[in-house]
């Protein structure tokens, strides 16, 4: 019945060719180049290498059952998650609402040299992780010192401390520098965004007296409602992946004493192992794709109940 | 009335400088700093990191060492045409890829929209293994084009995501119009809507830009040969062997970040450029 439908509609229009010409050949390098490694990392996880006869056999679950209940995996697995929901909790409060408040205000007046502080404020994030690991790395460090003459020149010497060497403050100040790092993202988002709002719209609010900041909050903010949702899927996804911050400060063991450790680094030490324990592929497999299903809740959890609610208007 | 207007405008506009000055010092200082201590002397490097170089603390040992240690013209050339070819591919078949998915409603068209954003959520990494077999198996490895074909499989999911958003608030009118004048599909899009969504591609075109210079993973893995050794990859290396050389180590950071100050200035009057043409419709 309903392939009589199908075949019924088939006859009414050709094949439409252009639509595989445009969608093949992403697809295809996609596929090959992207798809079929990670499906190979996925199916790593279901088998077990004997570390001494080398002999490869398939092992179902167990690798996972491994991870979920033996303490020598669930207890660091579940402090990196935690680590890496709070590392996420920063950036949505600090990254994303002050990378919007500066492309609003570079959007708002017609500021002389706003193109300055744009080209400025999004300098960071052009950088290597190699580059700013290093930077800041020097500049927290108490040998050199730039971080302590700078809080004493404020009056404030008494705050310094080792930040990065100490269980309390480094995730935090990680937090804070990949903050610094990628505040440019949002903003540029925003601001193309909001440069797009026509200008009639504008001119509409203004002739019914909705200026400024409420004219930001009522009209604006509503319009670029669509771009927030991206930025904080792409903000989710990042720090979820997040890894070669903490590796380029802290190293692979994501210290001190593990207070850094992201399910990035985790996955890392899992895999290629550390100074003790030789790597695992097959377990790193299978904490790989614990992460990707974490990542695809969230994904989830946006497509599906947020995303529906947003309004998208055609400007 | 207008006065205090005028005037309320003023302070505001003040209170907007204030605040986008403090958030342009903190993203530029540490910048600035490296470029400084990178030509002076060792012990001013210590002694006074804020100073400015002057007559007495004004060395350039650390450029000297960098430059007859290492290949930095080669590995800036090769990063550059990586990264080019890269967002070429990127953005032309990702934005091929977007309209078809916002344009046309086919079999499977929600259901390969999420196949292709998979990737947004899976670092690439995870597949090295894979990649590595596969780059071995057709002789890519330590050639340009292992670095490309990853960086555009990686790239493709997230322009096509975003490309696909944007194209879906270009007017349908403006489509039907061009439909109803005699215009093919692929007229369709590359007249009408390619440069209706250019602010997204040249945003889209910054934000690939970046993780593919930055990349140390995949020239480590891939292409780690002298001759096809990119700049992160070169300073990194260089880096590494000099750990105690804080003169050349700073050299070497100073010299990693200005070519790539200068590539987005190239690249941010193509964005400001597109974004303007996108404003004004």
């Amino acid at each position: 019945m309903q392939n009589r439908e199908e075949a019924l509609k088939r006859k009414k229009r050709p094949f439409r060719w252009h639509i595989l010409i445009f969608l093949a050949p992403a697809a295809i390098i996609y596929t090959i180049v992207m798809i079929l490694p990670l499906a190979e990392t996925l199916r790593l996880s279901f088998f077990y290498v004997d570390s001494t006869t080398r002999e490869v056999s398939f092992v179902g679950l167990k690798n996972y059952l491994e991870l979920f209940f033996n303490p020598y995996w669930i207890g660091p697995f579940l402090n990196a998650l935690w680590n890496n929901t709070y590392f996420f909790i920063i950036h949505m409060l600090v990254q994303n609402p002050i990378g919007i408040m500066i492309a609003a205000l570079l959007s708002m007046y017609h500021l002389p040299g706003k193109k300055f502080y744009r080209t400025a404020i999004f300098m960071p994030t052009l950088l290597s992780f190699v580059i700013v690991g290093f930077v800041w790395k020097l500049m927290l460090s108490p040998l050199w010192g730039v971080s302590k003459g700078l809080l004493e020149s404020v009056g404030l010497g008494s705050w310094f401390m080792p930040f990065l060497g100490r269980e309390e403050t480094a995730l935090t100040t990680l937090a804070f520098i990949s903050v610094w790092q990628f505040i440019g993202i949002p903003m540029m988002l925003i601001y193309a965004a909001l440069l797009s709002i026509p200008e009639e719209i504008i001119e509409a609010a203004e002739c019914d007296g909705v200026t400024g900041f409420s004219q930001f909050f009522k009209i604006k903010l509503i319009l670029i409602l669509p771009t927030i949702g991206i930025i904080s899927i792409l903000t989710f996804v990042g720090n979820f992946n997040a890894f070669d911050l903490v590796y380029t400060t802290q190293g692979p063991l994501a210290g001190p004493n593990f207070s850094t450790d992201l399910l990035g680094t985790i996955l890392y030490r899992t895999f290629y192992g550390q100074q003790t324990q030789p790597g695992d592929p097959n377990m790193g497999a299978a904490i790989a794709t614990m992460m990707f299903l974490i990542i695809l809740l969230g994904i989830s959890i946006y497509l599906f109940f947020i995303q529906r609610k947003i309004t998208r208007y055609e400007m | 009335m207008a006065i205090s207007r005028a005037r309320r405008n003023l302070i505001a506009e003040l209170g907007a400088h204030a605040f986008l000055l403090t958030f342009t010092i903190i993203a530029l200082f540490p910048v600035i700093l490296i470029i400084i201590n990178s030509f002076k002397s060792k012990k001013a490097i210590f002694r006074d990191p804020l100073a400015l170089p002057n007559s007495e603390t004004f060395d350039l040992i650390g450029y000297t060492t960098v430059l007859t240690q290492g290949n930095f013209p080669l590995y800036f050339w090769n990063s550059l045409s990586v990264t080019l070819a890269s967002l070429f591919l990127i953005l032309l078949l990702g934005a091929m890829a977007a309209f078809a998915l916002s344009e046309y409603k086919f079999p499977f068209n929600r259901l390969t929209g999420l196949y292709l954003a998979l990737g947004i959520m899976i670092p690439i990494r995870l597949g090295t293994i894979g990649i590595l077999k596969l780059m071995v198996a057709t002789g890519l490895v330590n050639t340009h084009w292992a670095l490309i074909l990853v960086y555009t499989a990686s790239g493709l999911p997230l322009s096509i995501f975003i490309l696909s958003e944007f194209m879906r608030s270009v007017s349908a009118d403006l489509k039907a119009a061009g439909r109803i004048d005699g215009l093919s599909e692929y007229a369709i899009f590359f007249k009408l809507v390619l440069p209706l969504v250019r602010p997204a591609m040249a945003t889209v075109a910054v934000f690939s830009m970046i993780p593919i210079w930055n990349d140390l993973w995949f020239p480590l893995i891939l292409a780690p040969a002298e001759e096809t050794k990119t700049l992160t990859l070169g300073a990194q290396v260089f880096v590494g062997q000099f750990t105690n050389n804080w003169n050349a180590i700073l050299a070497a950071m100073a010299l990693a970040i200005i070519p790539v100050m200068i590539l987005y200035i190239i690249f941010s009057r193509q964005l400001i450029k597109g974004l303007t043409a996108g404003a004004v419709k």
